[in-house]
């Protein structure tokens, strides 16, 4: 074997193992729950555990539905993409959104992007597996994405208001994964959890998984603030005195709503040419996540809420 | 995943890194990541802001903010739970569990090491090894880790000195002759300063080993043996009435499409019809591969089973003895209650004794009557219903458990398990043909005893399911006593020596006269080596009502035919007191009917039997 085709070897075992990895979690959630859920935020890591889903249960359809939090201010492709995927697989979704609080006028920029977070997201997505008596709901997070990421069990406990307790968190030895839950709780399950951004991208590529386009470069319209670009995706975004749109190559790493989620400038129009720019990032993918930069513990504290 | 792990992936390479607290193994992690350039450049940023606000290095960047990442972690300067950190060089990939020092987590040390292939065991150099040291050796070990790297961490502060490092060295070689270790690398290294992390130390020129990366980039921890075929079924895959799939991974060995197979804990036999996956149908699979099988036959098969090769059977067993590692605030209690998670299977289970705890700072054994958070132990563990399993030093997949607490849910202790208790291993129920209802009508024949004796394997059970069936066929009323299956209930408390072996054929003995007296033929077909015993049994009844049937088979021949793969086991030592190996046979002296099975097949004999026993029975022609 050439030096190459030692290396898509080994990338091909690796890859194979965190897919059989992952499909053992979700078949032991679907196995050890009453009522799972998958939360499916349309990303390239939701395209991901989705595609996982489907094959742990191939030939049947996976034996729970997805749940899409939607902000009002996702992407209009990411929209698109996701009616379009969920046509296409056949599966059952559930949307849920804060109508109320919309019509309240919250939004990112009238209320801070941390109170904007906790009422569109946090919130509607705890009445939402409340309301629906979910016990489990799996997300699409990996332990490689931030610090207190890394420190989540892949089966993670909530306590009756959806809170984490960090330092409260169940032993988890082996694959022998604990399901059992006292009244109240709700489990998140995090299937990716041993995954990295490179591992995802290598398997979409490996297993050609669609995702949105807004992941390949594209000129975009954008304005420049604070050093970030943000996309006006549609005439809802505020401009500032003397700032006008400009056409600029960009795309996404990762994706979000889209006041928040800054583009990076790119050339990257194809899955190899993304791959190849990945490799030669000095930068990590949630840099382009404004919600994240608060503080060092910003995530921590989210997640001790009940966020994602 | 120590043996747990995919055996096809040989790039990946799992590690832990633990040790004393302050022996700086967050710092090590963070400097692996820097200087292997796994820090993207924003969170270097954010790590010199932390520096600043928290770091222990004055204004030097503190490393160990790189991994410790929750608040209370970061204010305290420690490391509270297992974090897991992801890098990759060009040779290889890597997950770093992160544990912590303190010995009251001492149980998130034990789960990141159950998922390792390999453990960084931490030494200050200018401490020494420390209980702390010791403590994280033997979890190590116990939890089936194979490659150590003794780390002699902070070299700089006794000035690189070769004579002190060959010292710990030396010592550490010593402690570990207890354990299993593989291979044990030593490397004198500073991760404050970097050297002989990632680059080679010019401060330590007498160092002719590997630099910490170089090692771990070229290690082969060697694809453990994943031994024969287990397939604990994780869920039973049903989309309509024509398909019926089991999903699971594959805890051992392969399969292919036409394999035998058996229900470990029914017996039962079928093949493998297809190996389903969404990408198509496959020719094999492997150990740690997700796949869904179809079975040639329908069998009783539910998540909690497990399907294995019919040549080497997992233990099933209601008791085993095991390793402990207990994790739960309240200290564990004998005789309570717990949930037992094994494999997919979960049940119900109590630790029926203790038999001694394990001083994990200098190994001594002690009597103890409970467990406390953090301590390990040797116990007896029993459930509510027969469980497969291995050896966990053969199989991690099938040989591990977690005990979880009915009234909190928590995760109070990780078992592994040493081998099936006497009593209940080895015993592999024979699927039976006839049911219970078929037998309830009305009597029309006489009451019989018929008493199969023979060698394991000589055939006596399947002689004896022939005649019942002949007999069922004719409208008589039978029940056929089965060795395996009575000694799963009835005298699931009895072993296999001597004393026991008779209290065992006394209560067949019972049992079987007051199935005559409610006018049933009954088969009852045990090894029953002994003469005694058979005499006792026939002095039970009436005159006339009790027939010693001898299936004679040559031990060769029972040996070859080793339908349960315990000659096997006998002869490799896993079992004693084997009837004919190291436990004797008496043969009959004057049994009513001689059937020897090298010249005649089971249904040959049973009809011969049948055709003898007609008359006596009053069944009609």
């Amino acid at each position: 074997m050439s030096v190459t085709e030692t290396a898509t070897a080994t990338l091909d075992a690796d890859l194979a193992a965190l897919e059989a990895e992952s499909i053992e979690i979700i078949r032991e959630t679907a196995a050890g729950f009453r009522n799972p859920v998958m939360l499916y935020s349309i990303g390239k890591d939701s395209s991901v555990m989705l595609h996982l889903a489907m094959k742990a249960f191939y030939p049947a359809k996976p034996p729970f539905p997805l749940m899409h939090v939607d902000t009002g201010w996702k992407f209009r492709e990411m929209i698109r993409f996701r009616d379009e995927t969920v046509k296409r697989l056949g599966l059952d979704l559930i949307v849920r959104h804060n109508a109320e609080a919309a019509a309240r006028g919250v939004n990112p920029f009238d209320y801070g992007a941390s109170t904007y977070t906790q009422v569109m997201k946090t919130e509607t997505l705890k009445a939402g597996l409340d309301e629906l008596g979910f016990d489990a709901a799996f997300g699409g997070a990996r332990r490689d994405e931030e610090k207190s990421r890394a420190k989540e069990r892949v089966f993670s406990v909530r306590t009756a208001g959806h809170g984490w307790d960090p330092k409260a968190q169940r032993p988890e030895i082996w694959n022998l994964f604990n399901t059992r839950l006292a009244p109240g709780q709700t489990m998140r399950v995090f299937p990716l959890s041993n995954w990295t951004e490179a591992d995802i991208w290598n398997y979409i590529a490996r297993e050609t998984i669609p995702v949105v386009p807004l992941y390949f470069a594209k000129e975009r319209p954008v304005v420049e603030r604070g050093g970030q670009l943000l996309m006006v995706d549609d005439n809802r975004l505020p401009l500032n005195p003397g700032e006008v749109p400009q056409l600029r190559k960009v795309r996404f790493r990762t994706l979000g709503c889209y006041p928040l989620t800054a583009a990076i400038e790119s050339e990257a129009e194809t899955l190899e040419a993304v791959l190849a720019e990945m490799r030669a990032s000095r930068m990590s993918e949630r840099q382009g996540r404004l919600i994240d930069h608060d503080d060092a513990a910003a995530m921590e504290k989210k997640k001790r809420e009940g966020y994602f | 995943m120590n043996a747990m792990s995919m055996t096809s992936s040989r790039s990946l390479l799992r590690l832990l890194t633990c040790g004393s607290v302050d022996d700086g193994k967050s710092t090590l992690i963070g400097r692996l990541l820097f200087d292997t350039d796994n820090i993207p450049d924003d969170q270097r940023a954010a790590l010199e802001r932390d520096s600043r606000k928290y770091g222990t290095d004055g204004a030097n960047i503190d490393y160990a903010l790189l991994v410790d990442g929750l608040e209370a972690e970061r204010e305290q300067g420690i490391t509270i739970d297992v974090a897991y950190r992801f890098m990759a060089t060009k040779r290889r990939k890597f997950i770093i569990a992160d544990t912590p020092g303190h010995e009251q987590y001492t149980r998130n040390m034990a789960t990141g090491a159950s998922t390792a292939q390999l453990a960084i065991l931490l030494v200050d150099a200018s401490q020494g090894l420390l209980t702390q040291t010791r403590r994280h050796a033997f979890i190590a070990d116990l939890l089936g880790i194979r490659h150590i790297v003794l780390a002699v961490n902070k070299i700089d502060l006794i000035d690189f000195d070769q004579a002190r490092f060959d010292a710990i060295a030396d010592e550490f070689r010593a402690l570990a002759t207890r354990f299993h270790f593989e291979t044990i690398t030593p490397i004198p290294l500073s991760a404050r300063h970097g050297d002989n992390v990632v680059h080679r130390s010019a401060r330590m020129p007498w160092h002719g080993g590997p630099t910490l990366l170089e090692h771990l980039e070229t290690i082969e921890p060697g694809g453990t043996s994943t031994g024969p075929f287990r397939f604990p079924v994780q869920w039973v895959n049903r989309p309509d009435a024509d398909f019926r799939g089991y999903a699971g991974t594959l805890a051992g060995g392969e399969v292919r499409p036409g394999d035998e197979v058996v229900v470990a804990a029914s017996g039962q036999l079928t093949r493998i019809a297809r190996i389903v996956t969404a990408d198509g149908d496959r020719p094999a699979a492997r150990a740690g591969e997700a796949v869904t099988l179809t079975l040639a036959d329908e069998v009783d098969l539910s998540r909690g089973d497990v399907l294995a090769s019919p040549g080497a059977r997992p233990d099933v067993a209601d008791q085993f003895a095991a390793d402990l590692v207990w994790m739960g605030e309240a200290p564990l209690l004998a005789g309570r209650p717990y949930i037992v998670k094994l494999g997919t299977a979960t049940v119900s289970g109590v630790v029926s004794r203790i038999k001694h705890k394990v001083n994990v700072n200098n190994f001594d054994e002690l009597a103890a009557d409970s467990l406390t958070l953090n301590e390990v132990g040797s116990v007896n563990v029993a459930l509510a219903t027969p469980v497969a399993f291995d050896p966990y030093t053969l199989n991690p997949r099938t040989g591990a458990f977690i005990l979880i607490d009915r009234m909190t849910n928590a995760t109070i202790a990780a078992g592994m398990i040493r081998h099936p208790l006497r009593r209940a291993s080895n015993i592999h129920r024979q699927a039976l043909t006839i049911d219970r209802t078929a037998r309830e009508a009305l009597n029309g024949h006489r009451p019989a005893i018929l008493w199969f004796t023979g060698l394991s394997g000589s055939g006596k059970s399947t002689i004896a399911n022939a005649l019942e069936t002949r007999l069922h066929l004719l409208g008589a009323h039978t029940y056929l006593l089965d060795g395996d299956n009575v000694r799963h209930g009835l005298n699931r408390d009895l072993g296999f020596t001597d004393t026991d072996r008779v209290e065992n054929i006394r209560r067949v003995a019972e049992v079987a006269k007051l199935f005559a007296d409610a006018g049933m033929i009954v088969l009852v077909s045990f090894i029953s080596p002994f003469r005694a015993e058979r005499n006792m049994a026939r002095e039970l009844v009436e005159p006339g009502l009790f027939h010693e049937v001898f299936v004679d088979t040559p031990i060769a021949v029972c040996r070859q035919r080793d339908p349960k793969g315990l000659y096997r086991k006998a002869d490799a030592g896993e079992i004693r007191n084997f009837t004919g190996i190291d436990s004797p046979y008496e043969p009959p002296e004057a049994p009513e009917f001689h059937l020897r099975t090298t010249t005649a097949e089971p249904d040959a004999l049973a009809e011969s039997l049948l055709a003898a026993l007609r008359p006596q029975l009053g069944l009609g022609l």
